[in-house]
């Protein structure tokens, strides 16, 4: 039974229309936030395991400067990659990740009428703001909130930011993810995420669903993650991205730090390719540790190695920043 | 006289922080109107919470300080006045206390004459102290975790603060905490009200308003209106009940603002997985309330509270939503329990070389191997004495009890290792005593929990937990102060619960012999263990402070002894007997005491004539104390005990009428070793100088 009463397609009967789309679901969003005043942007093109570690969260959390901003981000989490034939879980989902800088005092309030706008009825539905804090070791982030519970399913991570890159945040900013698979799931009631339908042709009513455009994905990139990836060759990239970085910011913090150096050379230090280098890394690691490359002791020891990039990139942005 | 309230308004507080919050919150603003002379004769304090505010409401409050008057005194006299006219000193004082030179006065007290001032203090209006007081009471609140929000990050708080309402009567008292300025303005429920405020015109309204507002401030309230419900719904159920949570109500409790309940039901084939599994995904996961039969089986329905009151439909969606969710779960876990099975545990011991159990200790592989040397030791010593239990089922037992770590359930459920391992070992055949015994390796838990039921079982927990605190005490991991990171003290505390509550013939030294610690390690672990065996006798058996401080210096090694002693003691220390018995030993350890810091020698009774109450004591304690040492080798507390009170005639005697610190050294020499030996003959049950009497 679909629990939602947007009607989406003409051919949808007022007493039981259908729920939105994928599409239409992350449209909606983008709409409601837009109206808001944010800047909508588009997924990064560098691998990340969560929107958060994106350059629009990462970056742009820091310093005192006010921003909002939406994206969906594809997230990639090698580990829980289980060759399509799972129905909840994926090797990559969708995060509409949105950063609210600093965070407006009716955020809460916000928040609940973008689920109205995604044609979620509240008064038919059980909400509570459950306490739960997130924690980016590698990222050196962390902050408290909650996990938003819809009828029992958490629907949306809700974190006020209290620091990021090991420094902290001032002022704070709300990041909002919603995980669109489940959510869409949720919304058209259906048991599998490949069941989600991602569009609707108006003209003829066809649908093309999640497992249309993404099973075979799931499948490959689970093959690769779980058996074909060459552990000696991630290991020799990684090594190599976080020597790239280790030097870029070696440099960055010798050019921050010259007396000689002019503003104009210190703002176009290529700080964000440094950042993505870190991002390689944090990658690798994630599909290392899928491949069950990576002991418990040598685990440490790697979260440490890319949180001291991360951290010396948010440090040289902070500099950057003031320069 | 008036009425005051104070509501916080946050974005949602963890639930697991509102009830200590509340009640602290409570006592600040009683402190601070107490403090403040505020607080009138009939006085009343309630206090209210939801996952959205913390209220107070005070009856009886005074509208403003009483006026007072103090008297200050300045410099001498002299100094102040030469000649009749005010010096410079004069007019400082004058100038400090703010009185005219004309009204200092002169004050004579024992030390002479000085210049003095009564000062008038007019009270203070009640709304000026509390808009001054307040918000440092309320900012210092304790939070388990904190944040800040506003930019400049001037103040700390569990979440933001939205909305303060602060009255006093029907006038708004001009408060401000963290930025908010108090107001009349209440919220309601977020969906059920919507974001109109709720105007409250005096606080005695406060309930009934914000109840109009779908939001039920009692804590009480909700949680029996939630208990109702609970019954409510379970009725549609023939022959149902809900399975009673205590934990799992405070909860649910303090995640709502206006609880109803809805009954949801799940396929009956998800009832072949182990009631614990299902269990715990209803009631951690998804804070559902399971539901059983009479016979306690669990039943195929679930409890969900909610936090809001909804129409048919609006049910229908919600029960079909917390279905969908609970579907999900159980179907991965039986996914993980069918996967699981492809490995035998006894084939997932060397995987647990990459399990680490701590990092500059080892793997659990490792940790079991240490396990197993010290269970060896300990089945040793209680094969020796006499008990019959299944050595190799044991030793399978410890070898395969950390392997579920490795199993997918574990890794989905951490809450339910140990149980998990215990479920897979009876699945594959490994027998039921080495599957009870992996199953309540953890238990207990708390020091509310039962031990494990079996001999087995016992021993496997007592050799895991003394294994991890010299291992950990070995790398300087001791708990210190409010930092125990590897629950130390709730491991020894099992401990002691298990020897004290099984039958088992191990004292503390041979558990802590068993884990092969030496030298400062070892001493640090035994006391460590005396430690919370302490702790146990007060806080978990309830004996009184003193009785435990006697009966451990006697004895602090024999769990079970010492619970036999500290009732005996219990007992015998209400008849009058025993109370002067007591004070008689603490004098005699005065005594004692002194007599070692001036040099006096002990001598024996025999060596002089004694005065013949001297002579008496000596004889009723020749004649006692054998009797009194072979009851307590028959640990007849409570008549050995009695016995010793019998002398309390003859010692009294003794005190009354035989000064002890004689000047003759030899008779003081005597009294010394009399009293002395009476000390060391009585005190093998209990320090009988330690007990507190009226």
């Amino acid at each position: 039974m679909p629990l939602t009463t947007v009607s989406s397609s003409p051919e949808a009967s007022p007493s039981k229309p259908a729920a939105l789309t994928f599409q239409e679901l992350l449209f909606r969003l983008q709409s409601f936030w837009a109206e808001r005043g944010c800047v909508l942007q588009q997924p990064f093109d560098v691998e990340v395991g969560a929107g958060t570690m994106a350059p629009e969260t990462f970056l742009r959390v820091q310093g005192p400067k006010p921003y909002k901003v939406g994206y969906a981000q594809p997230s990639r989490r090698p580990a829980d990659g289980r060759y399509g034939e799972n129905p909840n879980r994926l090797f990559r989902h969708t995060q509409f990740q949105l950063i609210l800088k600093p965070p407006p005092v009716n955020v809460q309030e916000l928040y609940l009428q973008s689920l109205e706008a995604i044609g979620i009825d509240l008064k038919k539905h059980d909400l509570k703001f459950e306490e739960d804090n997130w924690e980016g070791p590698t990222v050196g982030a962390w902050g408290v909130g909650w996990q938003v519970m819809m009828d029992g399913m958490e629907i949306t991570q809700f974190t006020y930011f209290q620091q990021c890159g090991g420094l902290d945040l001032d002022p704070i900013c709300a990041e909002l993810t919603y995980g669109l698979e489940r959510l869409c799931a949720f919304m058209q009631d259906v048991d599998s995420v490949y069941d989600v339908v991602w569009a609707r042709d108006p003209e003829t009513g066809a649908v093309v669903t999640y497992g249309d455009v993404r099973l075979t994905e799931e499948l490959q990139y689970s093959v690769y993650n779980f058996e074909s990836a060459d552990v000696s060759k991630l290991w020799a990239h990684f090594n190599e991205y976080e020597a790239e970085a280790q030097a870029l910011l070696a440099q960055a913090n010798a050019t921050l730090a010259s007396k000689e150096a002019s503003a104009a050379e210190k703002r176009r230090f290529p700080l964000i390719s440094t950042y993505e280098l870190a991002l390689k890394c944090s990658n690798l690691f994630n599909v290392l540790d899928a491949r069950g490359a990576i002991s418990v002791t040598e685990r440490v020891g790697m979260i440490g190695r890319i949180r001291n990039l991360s951290v010396g990139v948010a440090k040289v942005y902070a500099a950057q920043q003031t320069a | 006289m008036a009425d005051f309230l104070l509501e916080i308004g946050l974005d949602e507080v963890p639930a697991r922080m509102i009830a200590g919050a509340e009640a602290e919150l409570g006592q600040r603003v009683c402190d601070l109107l107490k403090r403040e002379r505020l607080l009138g004769p009939k006085a009343k304090l309630t206090t209210y919470s939801t996952p959205r505010r913390l209220a107070v409401l005070v009856e009886d409050v005074l509208a403003s300080q009483a006026d007072s008057e103090e008297q200050l005194t300045g410099p001498s006299w002299k100094v102040a006045f030469k000649d009749g006219a005010p010096t410079k000193a004069a007019e400082a004082f004058a100038k400090k206390a703010g009185v005219a030179v004309e009204a200092l006065e002169k004050i004579t007290n024992a030390k002479g004459e000085y210049v003095g001032a009564t000062v008038k203090r007019q009270g203070v209006a009640a709304p000026q102290v509390l808009a001054a007081e307040l918000p440092k009471e309320v900012l210092s609140l304790y939070w388990a975790k904190n944040m800040y929000w506003r930019a400049g990050k001037p103040e700390r708080f569990v979440r933001p603060v939205r909305w303060v309402v602060a009255l006093l009567d029907a006038a708004v008292v001009p408060v401000e905490i963290a930025g908010i300025t108090a107001g009349n303005k209440s919220r309601g429920h977020r969906i059920l009200h919507g974001s109109d405020p709720v105007l409250l015109n005096s606080p005695e309204s406060y309930v009934e308003a914000l109840r109009k507002a779908y939001v039920m401030v009692d804590v009480a309230e909700r949680r029996q209106t939630i208990r109702k419900a609970l019954d409510a719904a379970t009725r549609t159920v023939a022959g149902a009940r809900w399975r009673e949570d205590e934990p799992l109500i405070e909860t649910v409790v303090h995640l709502t603002e206006w609880p109803s309940v809805v009954l949801g039901a799940f396929e009956p084939e998800y009832l072949a997985l182990p009631e614990e599994v299902l269990v715990t995904v209803m009631r951690d996961h998804q804070k559902y309330f399971a539901v059983e039969g009479a016979d306690g089986k669990v039943l195929p329905h679930f409890l969900a509270v909610l936090n809001t009151e909804v129409d048919a439909e609006g049910e229908e969606i919600i029960r079909h939503g917390n279905a969908r969710v609970l579907r999900a779960r159980f179907k991965d876990a039986r996914f993980f329990w069918d996967f699981d099975q492809k490995v035998f545990l006894a084939d997932r011991v060397e995987s647990l070389k990459v399990v680490t159990f701590q990092k500059q200790l080892g793997s659990y592989h490792w940790k079991t191997e240490q396990n197993l040397v010290v269970v060896r030791q300990l089945a040793a010593t209680v094969k020796a004495a006499g008990v019959a239990f299944d050595g190799a089922s044991l030793l399978k037992a410890i070898e395969l009890a950390k392997t579920d770590l490795t199993t997918e359930l574990v890794k989905e459920f951490t809450e339910l290792q140990g149980v998990i391992g215990g479920l897979y070992a009876k699945a594959q055949g490994l027998g039921e005593t080495v599957a009870q015994a992996i199953y309540a390796q953890y238990t207990p838990a708390s020091t509310e929990d039962a031990i494990p039921a079996t001999v087995e079982g016992q021993l496997l927990g007592l050799a895991d937990r003394i294994q991890t605190i010299t291992a950990m005490f070995g790398i300087g991991s001791a708990p210190t102060g409010s930092k125990d990171p590897f629950a130390l003290r709730r491991a020894a505390n099992a401990i002691v619960k298990i020897l004290a509550e099984s039958g088992l013939p191990l004292t503390l030294v041979d558990v802590v012999a068993a884990s092969g610690a030496e030298g400062a390690n070892k001493e640090q672990v035994a006391a460590f263990l005396q430690e919370r065996l302490s702790f146990y006798l007060k806080d978990v058996r309830g004996f009184a402070y003193d009785v435990v401080s006697a009966v451990l210096p006697a004895d602090a090694d024999d769990v079970r002894d010492a619970i036999a002693r500290a009732e005996a003691l219990t007992a015998a220390r209400e008849s009058a007997d025993f109370a002067a018995i007591s004070a008689a030993f603490k004098r005699i350890k005065n005594i004692l005491r002194q007599a070692e810091e001036k040099g006096f020698d002990l001598g024996s009774p025999q060596d002089v004539t004694l005065a013949p109450e001297a002579q008496q004591l000596a004889a009723a304690a020749d004649a006692l104390a054998p009797q009194v040492a072979k009851l307590r080798q028959e640990r007849a507390y409570g008549e050995a005990l009695a016995l010793i009170a019998t002398l309390r005639p003859t010692v009294d005697a003794f005190f009354d009428k035989v000064m002890v610190l004689d000047p003759d050294a030899a008779v003081r020499g005597a009294h010394l070793g009399l009293i002395d030996q009476i000390l060391r003959g009585f005190s093998g049950i209990a320090d009988f100088s330690e007990i507190v009497t009226a």
